[in-house]
């Protein structure tokens, strides 16, 4: 559903967003559209485009940035739902409404798992390509290649000593 | 296959990095080439990608300040203060005057350390091998010498904090950047002397790598590689961050986007740059350089998200940032000016020839440490 | 062997110079370093700053990057080796022709620096390749850097040719370069270069 334009209004006046326009996936792109086009509006500057993991709420939310060059305003943040598991985790591109989304929609993929349809050229950009995992999800379990060094964080530590590393005795003395 | 289609041709592939001279870094461009003419171009990159947004999800708030110094390696100044300022708009933090005074000073300088370098670059990419950037280096290094004295490192700052600064500038100090921003125009003129009416300059520049302003403001370009294009945006004036509304400055935008425009726009934003110089460094008040409710052991930002930015030398440096409300970010994303103005290499270097793209490249004037984090 | 010091500078009065072929050799080979153009992270900037007018590599010989390994004898691997970089460091270390030398610069190379808690972080170049000369810092000073080059001419001129490790057919001078794997390099370290600290 369109959002009404008093409420997108409301949102530019009231300086830095503090609210969002949280949209269903099946509506974004319309929603896009009229964002970047409304003559009021005219948002057609997408700043940032972000993929954040909500493990506890089960479900991944990109959240777009946009600001308008042509009326000096913004920003409106739109936010786009998906849930966690891969197989379902897809959702409408904005590449062919901003172009600028391109690559920050290809880091999301890469680092998150979120598949974006519509996406003219999706494929890893930070890992290498025979890479599979999603390294920024919060269940993300990094690689055991650490050794040890003095003053590793919490989990780091339990990690390095699981290796074989040796923890010398004044980064035990700390940790209690 | 050839356009005459009298003599069978083929395409060639060459991998353009990730180590050779003109990649500013370990970044790696496939080309096509039909004979010079580039017929495809696509980035990789990723080969510095060191997960700069993972380890803050470890570490508190403050601890990744230091981090964000390694992202635009050249400019940790300006790095430091989008961070600063996103995580000050979350908490609703005020930050004193002398303290906004001492960040537009260190950001304006970073600029004008950041656009010589660049243009030094850029120039060598052209061919002039190293000479502009023996002349850029020159400068850069008086402005380290300054940066070392107030904050203890050359390159690595780590210099401001939430709610203002880390140390006071000193009358010794103050009296240093004042004849930093003394000598600049003399160095401009000197610069600009030997390049920019340079015939080999004009003509490998000139109608090379054309940007168009729908495209550019479309592909979220920002920065000076926008402005060049014709896009009047400058987050200086539109946002009013900081104090920069009391300074009178100019912002030059160019017409044909092209990659003497580029080179132009970063000359003349340098002028810009010392005159809110001279303008900062005699209207500096005294007072506290860090509010006094900052305090900064166990700094906890309130629950919800914020996206704060500001114009850095290579573009519109965001950070958006989600808090629980504790002493580590739930999520933390800098939004890298380097890595979105690439978007447009590929639009910008069809049908140019491949001595053509290294010139595009440097004039977007990219940073592998923005571009990847 | 020795010889007489009155003799020796008797010789040099009639301009007949007398010292071992080592001696020559060494000194011939440190003075002349030719590193390669191989800039990884911030601490590249600090080396372009060390080749530049205030430090001046140029004092010491070594103020000629080239572009091609192939005519390069020292890699000063300036900056954070990722994962997704490390074959191509390898490869480009092969391809150096002996005798060649490898600088770690800046905590990054040495051990994966700040970013060792990485999942796309190598941590340390020695994983795979051996290593001369180490210096810490983040970035270190262009004086630093200048010092690792004193220390490694020194290095250079105490070796001897008899043991050197390009005329010994058993050492190695091209290492395996690792693959990229579904989770991680394969092999996470080259076990003949490095191995982790026993408990």
């Amino acid at each position: 559903m369109i959002p009404p334009l008093e409420q997108v209004r409301e949102m530019l006046s009231a300086g830095a967003a503090k609210s969002s326009l949280l949209v269903e996936r099946e509506e974004a792109v319309a929603v896009a559209q009229f964002l970047k086009t409304d003559p009021q509006l005219q948002l057609d500057f997408c700043s940032c485009v972000t993929a954040v993991d909500y493990i506890k709420q089960d479900c991944i939310e990109v959240v777009y940035h946009l600001y308008s060059v042509a009326l000096k305003h913004g920003p409106v943040a739109l936010k786009v739902r998906a849930p966690r598991a891969l197989e379902q985790c897809r959702m409408p591109s904005l590449t062919p409404v901003w172009r600028g989304c391109e690559y920050q929609e290809r880091e999301a993929f890469d680092l998150y798992g979120v598949k974006f349809d519509g996406h003219p050229d999706l494929r890893r950009i930070l890992m290498w390509d025979e890479f599979v995992d999603h390294p920024m999800r919060k269940d993300y379990v990094p690689p055991m290649d650490y050794e040890w060094e003095p003053t590793p964080h919490a989990e780091t530590l339990a990690r390095a000593k699981q290796t074989g590393g040796t923890v010398p005795a004044s980064a035990l003395e700390a940790k209690k | 296959m050839s356009a005459t289609g009298i003599i069978q041709t083929q395409t060639l592939e060459v991998s353009l990095g990730p180590q050779h001279p003109i990649t500013h870094g370990v970044f790696r461009m496939d080309v096509v080439l039909d004979g010079e003419y580039v017929v495809k171009l696509k980035p990789v990159m990723g080969y510095l990608h060191r997960n700069h947004e993972q380890l803050a999800e470890k570490m508190t708030w403050l601890g990744s300040m230091p981090y964000t110094d390694r992202l635009d390696y050249f400019c940790s100044m300006t790095n430091n203060w989008a961070y600063a300022l996103a995580v000050e708009k979350m908490t609703g933090l005020k930050v004193p005057e002398r303290a906004e005074y001492i960040r537009v000073i260190m950001a304006e300088l970073t600029r004008l350390l950041n656009h010589s370098c660049a243009i030094g670059f850029l120039l060598s990419d052209c061919g002039a091998w190293f000479t502009p950037v023996l002349y850029a280096l020159r400068e850069r290094e008086w402005i380290l010498d300054f940066f070392e004295t107030v904050s203890g490192a050359r390159m690595m700052c780590n210099y401001m904090r939430f709610g203002g600064v880390r140390v006071d500038l000193d009358d010794a100090s103050l009296a240093m950047a004042r004849n930093i921003v003394a000598r600049w125009p003399a160095f401009l003129d000197e610069f600009e002397k030997l390049m920019t009416e340079n015939e080999v300059l004009l003509a490998r520049t000139q109608r090379v790598g054309i940007l168009s302003r729908n495209l550019a403001i479309n592909a979220s370009v920002s920065g000076p590689v926008a402005r060049a294009s014709g896009v009047e945006y400058d987050i200086r004036k539109v946002d009013k961050y900081g104090v920069y509304d009391r300074f009178d400055f100019g912002v030059p935008v160019g017409e044909a986007g092209d990659t003497f425009d580029r080179y132009m726009i970063r000359i003349l934003e340098m002028r810009e740059a010392v005159k809110i110089l001279e303008q900062a460094l005699r209207d500096i008040p005294a007072g506290p350089f860090i509010a006094p409710e900052a305090k900064l052991r166990n700094f906890k930002v309130p629950a919800g998200d914020g996206y704060g930015r500001i114009e850095a030398p290579k573009g519109e440096l965001g950070f958006y940032l989600v808090s629980e409300g504790g002493a580590k970010p739930y999520r933390y994303h800098v939004r890298p000016p380097s890595f979105i103005n690439l978007t447009i290499l590929e639009d910008m270097c069809l049908g140019q020839k491949v001595a053509d793209t290294v010139i595009i490249l440097g004039s977007v004037d990219i940073v592998l440490g923005e571009v990847d984090r | 062997m020795a010889v007489d010091p009155n003799l020796k500078s008797e010789l040099q009065k009639q301009g007949i110079f007398v010292m071992p072929v080592e001696f020559l050799y060494n000194w011939s080979r440190k003075s002349s370093l030719w590193p390669i153009q191989f800039g990884l992270a911030c601490c590249a900037i600090e080396m372009i700053a060390a080749a530049a007018a205030r430090h001046d590599m140029a004092r010491f010989g070594a103020e000629v990057f080239r572009a091609s390994p192939r005519q390069a004898d020292l890699m000063i691997v300036s900056g954070t080796v990722t994962k997704k970089m490390a074959p191509q460091v390898v490869r480009l270390y092969n391809q150096m022709p002996e005798p060649k030398y490898v600088i770690a610069m800046g905590a990054c190379a040495i051990s994966g620096g700040p970013f060792k808690d990485g999942y796309n972080v190598l941590k340390g170049v020695d994983r795979y390749i051996p290593v001369d000369i180490h210096i810490p810092g983040c970035p270190p000073r262009p004086e630093a850097l200048l010092h690792a080059l004193m220390t490694l001419q020194e290095k250079i001129s105490k070796q001897h040719l008899n043991e050197v490790s390009w005329y010994d057919k058993n050492a190695p001078s091209e290492f395996p370069v690792p693959q990229y794997g579904a989770h991680d390099l394969e092999p996470p370290a080259n076990p003949k270069v490095w191995e982790p600290p026993k408990k």
